[in-house]
C-alpha cells in the first residue's frame, strides 16, 4: 500500500515496513522515528546505517549481532529504540522487518 | 584408497554413514565416522523424560548398534579441522580426509547469559535440552508442589524451535492429571513476537494457549537470570518472576567448529542452502544441526537433507554439478497435551497450512489441527527413528522436497 510522509508517496507492507528501499531517504526515516516517539540523534542514525550495511551485505539481523557491531551495545540498543528495537530500527531504517526465518 | 570423514555419530551422521556404505564404491572409498561419545540419545524424546512418559531407557541406546559395518568407527575426541591440509586431527593421532561431512550438531551455552549457569543451575532453573537436565526436571517435577512455572527462550535459533511450546502445553496436562493445575501459574516467555515460530501459526494457533490457560509474554530479550530473586530480566528491564524457570538457553555449534575457525558468531558453518556444501570449501559438507542454513534444527529435515547430501557427495565424486535440491522440508508432529498432537510440514518458502498428510483428502494424518491420531504419530516416531530414520531408509510416501498435495495453499 502506499503511504505519503511529507508529500512524499511511498510504498510500504501493512506493517509500515518500505518495500521498496530506493524510495527511503533520511527524512522517511525521522518521520516515522516521530511515530514510535523517537527524536533522532547522531546516535541513532550511527546504529540505522550500520543495519542498512547490513542487510545490503546479507548479513541478518540479531539482537546477539547488535553485540558485537562495535556501535552499540545491547542496552543502549533498547533505550534508543523502546520496544521491539530491532523491529521499530529497521523500519526506521527502510529495510525488511528481521524475521525468525525458523 | 580415498577417505570420507563423517564427524559426529548422531542423528545426522548416523544416516550418512547408513547411506553412503552401500553406495561408494569399496574399492576405492574408506568411510571413517568419529564421535568421542558411547551413548545415542533420542532427542525428541528429552520432551516426555521429565513428565514421565518416557523412562531413561527409551531415550538411550548404544551408539555402535547404529553405525553400518565397513565404517571405520572412531570414538576419540575430535580437536581440530585443518582444512588447509585436509586433516582432521584427534586426541591422539590425525586422520586424512578427501571428503569431509561435518555433522557435529548444536548444544545448549547456558553460559552465554549471565546468572543462568548459577548454583541454581538444575535446582530452580533447569533446561531439557540434555539428557542430564530432563532427567533432573522430571525428579524436581515429580516434587512440584505449585507455583510459577516459567517456560522460557533465550535466542534464536534453537533446536526444534516448537518444543518450548510443547513443553508448556505438556505441563499444562500433566498438572491437570496431577490435581494441582490450579496451584500453577505457567508463562510462556518468548524473544519472539509471537507464541509459535511462524506467523502464520502464530495466528491460527494462538486460541491453544487462552485455552490451557498460558500466559503469554513476548519479544522478551534477555539480559540475565537473577537467581537470587528468581527472575528473569530483559534489556527493556521487564522483569518475570518465577518458581521453577524450563529454558531453552541459547543453541550453538560444536566448540571444534570454533577451534577450527570454520562457523560463524555461533559456531554454525555458513553452508549452501539447497546443496548442503560447505561455502567456503568445496571438499566440506555439512548436515543437521551444524548448519547455518535457515531451516528447523531438527531430526526430520536431517533426514530430508541426508538424501540429498548423499546423491551430492556421489555427483561431487564423479566431478559433475551438485543438485541444488534441498529446500528445507521439516515435518514436525506438536504435542498439545491431553494425548493430542498436531502435525506441520514447511519448507523455506511455504509457511505451515491446514490440510491432510500425506495424502490429500484421506490424510491420515491432520494438518494444523489437533487430533488424537496426530499423537500416536509423534509417539510411534520413536520406533520410527531407532529402525527407519537412522538407518536411512526413506519414510513411505514422504518425499524429501516438500508436496503441496492436501495442503490448503492459500488459507
Amino acid at each position: 500500500m502506499i503511504k505519503t510522509i511529507k508529500q512524499v508517496e511511498i510504498q510500504v507492507n501493512d506493517e509500515g515496513y518500505l518495500t521498496d528501499f530506493s524510495q527511503w531517504t533520511k527524512e522517511i526515516g525521522v518521520e516515522i522515528a516521530k511515530e514510535h516517539d523517537i527524536e533522532m540523534t547522531d546516535k541513532h542514525w550511527e546504529v540505522i546505517s550500520w543495519i542498512q550495511q547490513q542487510v545490503a551485505s546479507n548479513n541478518p539481523l540479531s539482537i546477539r549481532g547488535i553485540k558485537s557491531s562495535g556501535v552499540i551495545d545491547i542496552k543502549q540498543f533498547y533505550e534508543l529504540f523502546p520496544g521491539g528495537p530491532l523491529k521499530v530500527s529497521t523500519k526506521i531504517a527502510g529495510v525488511p522487518k528481521p524475521k525468525s526465518c525458523i | 584408497m580415498k577417505n570420507l570423514v563423517i564427524l559426529g555419530a548422531g542423528t545426522a551422521g548416523t544416516m550418512m554413514a547408513n547411506h553412503l556404505i552401500s553406495k561408494l564404491p569399496k574399492k576405492e572409498w574408506s568411510i571413517h565416522i568419529v564421535d568421542q561419545y558411547k551413548t545415542h540419545y533420542y532427542q525428541p524424546g528429552f520432551l516426555f523424560l521429565p513428565f514421565d512418559i518416557y523412562t531413561e531407557d527409551q531415550v538411550k541406546k548404544v551408539g555402535k548398534k547404529f553405525i553400518p559395518q565397513g565404517v571405520n568407527y572412531i570414538q576419540k575426541k575430535i580437536e581440530k579441522i585443518d582444512t588447509e591440509n585436509n586433516l582432521v586431527s584427534l586426541e591422539n593421532g590425525t586422520l586424512p580426509y578427501d571428503i569431509l561431512i561435518v555433522a557435529t550438531g548444536s548444544k545448549i551455552a547456558p553460559d552465554e547469559v549471565e546468572g543462568m549457569l548459577s548454583e541454581e543451575w538444575h535446582k530452580s532453573v533447569f533446561d531439557f535440552y540434555t539428557y542430564e537436565g530432563a532427567l533432573a526436571l522430571r525428579n524436581k517435577l515429580r516434587d512440584f508442589k505449585g507455583g510459577k512455572l516459567v517456560v522460557h527462550i533465550t535466542e534464536m535459533p534453537i533446536k526444534c524451535p516448537v518444543a518450548p511450546l510443547e513443553f508448556a502445553f505438556l505441563a499444562d496436562s500433566y498438572f491437570h492429571k496431577k490435581g494441582i493445575r490450579d496451584k500453577v501459574d505457567i508463562t510462556y516467555v518468548t524473544p519472539l513476537s509471537g507464541a509459535f515460530t511462524k506467523e502464520f501459526c502464530s495466528k491460527s494457533l494462538g486460541y491453544l494457549l487462552e485455552e490451557k490457560n498460558i500466559k503469554l509474554v513476548t519479544d522478551f530479550a534477555i539480559e540475565k537470570v537473577d537467581f537470587e530473586n528468581n527472575k528473569i530480566i530483559d534489556y527493556a528491564d521487564t522483569e518475570v518472576p518465577y518458581d521453577l524457570l524450563v529454558t531453552v538457553p541459547t543453541n550453538m555449534g560444536d566448540e571444534v567448529i570454533k577451534r577450527s575457525g570454520l562457523g560463524d558468531e555461533l559456531n554454525f558453518v555458513p553452508t549452501h542452502p539447497n546443496t548442503l556444501q560447505s561455502l567456503n570449501h568445496e571438499n566440506i559438507f555439512v548436515i543437521g544441526d551444524a548448519t547455518n542454513v535457515p531451516a528447523s534444527k531438527a531430526g526430520s529435515v536431517t533426514h530430508f537433507q541426508a538424501e540429498t547430501l548423499t546423491d551430492n557427495i556421489l555427483l561431487y565424486i564423479k566431478n559433475q554439478p551438485l543438485k541444488e535440491e534441498f529446500d528445507g522440508h521439516a515435518n514436525c508432529f506438536i504435542e498439545t497435551g491431553h494425548n493430542k498432537a498436531l502435525l506441520i510440514d514447511f519448507n523455506y518458502v511455504q509457511e505451515p497450512v491446514t490440510g491432510n498428510f500425506p495424502f490429500a483428502i484421506i490424510g491420515p494424518l491432520k494438518l494444523l489441527k489437533e487430533s488424537i491420531f496426530n499423537h500416536w504419530g509423534k509417539l510411534a516416531f520413536r520406533w520410527i527413528y531407532w529402525n527407519v530414520l537412522l538407518k536411512g531408509i526413506p519414510i513411505p510416501f514422504v518425499s524429501r522436497n516438500m508436496s503441496t498435495t492436501g495442503k490448503n495453499i492459500n488459507n
